[in-house]
């Protein structure tokens, strides 16, 4: 099996795509998808930790299994939520860039 | 190398490959959401790697399923043009985010580096089995607050996307 560090490695790469997607774009639902992605890089680590401390028989360890299950369900709901907010947006702007939406901006 | 091995940096190449495509797409956001899914599913072959094989399934089928299917619909229902939006950043953000983001990377890197190797695994680890038991009694608290979160973003997400407020 590959070693852990290129599995944390993979995970660092791709929550960094996700900050630069996060920093760079310009349109909400790409910038949302971004933050999936970073969600994603999280759960990836929390599984290769997991995968490095399993447990012993009869007391198996699977704190990280399911802890990425309740990230999924968190990003499900802000997603929802997300989604939400993009529509209600396109709806009084007829735009989804974030340059838009500058009320509250200092 | 081994079978998982090359499985392994053969998923790992097609995740990372398919997430800068997703942020460097500018023209359309559909292609944009078609890179998710394909990251999605590259990460949950690594989840079976990893032998996990319950969160795999999991993943698929929230994320694959469920969540991009919610985006691509939103991206379809606004009908959104790819001229809709100005130039993207300034350079002066861009070259920020960029640096912000090597910086991280090395750093984090150098963090997790030097791991000691993966112990071998006790019988049913990862399992519907194993997961469900760990689920439904030492997390059974969470398991009702993921519930009644799940119930507070259906609500919002209603009330957010209503037309209007009565």
């Amino acid at each position: 099996m590959v070693p852990l560090d290129h599995v944390i490695g993979l995970s660092a790469v791709l929550f960094t795509i996700g900050v630069v997607g996060v920093a760079t774009r310009r349109n909400l639902i790409v910038m949302l998808m971004s933050i999936e992605l970073m969600l994603n890089a999280v759960n990836l680590a929390f599984i290769g930790f997991n995968r490095m401390w399993p447990g012993e028989p009869g007391a198996i360890a699977l704190d990280g299994q399911v802890f990425v299950l309740m990230v999924i369900a968190v990003a499900a709901a802000e997603v929802a939520v997300g989604l939400g907010i993009v529509i209600s947006m396109f709806r009084n702007r007829d735009s989804v860039d974030v340059e838009v939406v500058s009320l509250l901006r200092w | 190398m081994t079978v998982p091995a090359v499985l392994f940096y053969a998923f790992a190449a097609l995740a990372v490959l398919s997430a800068i495509g997703m942020v460097v797409q500018v023209r359309n956001t559909v292609a944009s959401a078609m890179s998710l899914v394909i990251t999605m599913v590259a990460l949950a072959g690594i989840y079976v790697l990893l032998e996990a094989h319950l969160v795999a399934v999991i993943q698929i089928m929230v994320y694959g399923g469920a969540i991009v299917v919610l985006f691509l619909f939103v991206v379809m229902l606004l009908n959104l043009r790819s001229d809709d939006f100005g130039p993207a950043r300034q350079r002066l953000v861009r070259l920020a985010a960029a640096a912000i983001g090597v910086f991280a990377l090395t750093w984090m890197l150098r963090l997790f580096s030097g791991l000691p190797e993966a112990p071998p695994l006790p019988e049913g680890f990862g399992g519907y089995r194993e997961v469900g038991i760990a689920l439904y009694t030492d997390y059974v608290l969470l398991v009702e607050v993921a519930s009644l979160l799940l119930t507070a973003a259906i609500v919002g997400a209603l009330i957010l996307a209503k037309r209007k407020i009565d």
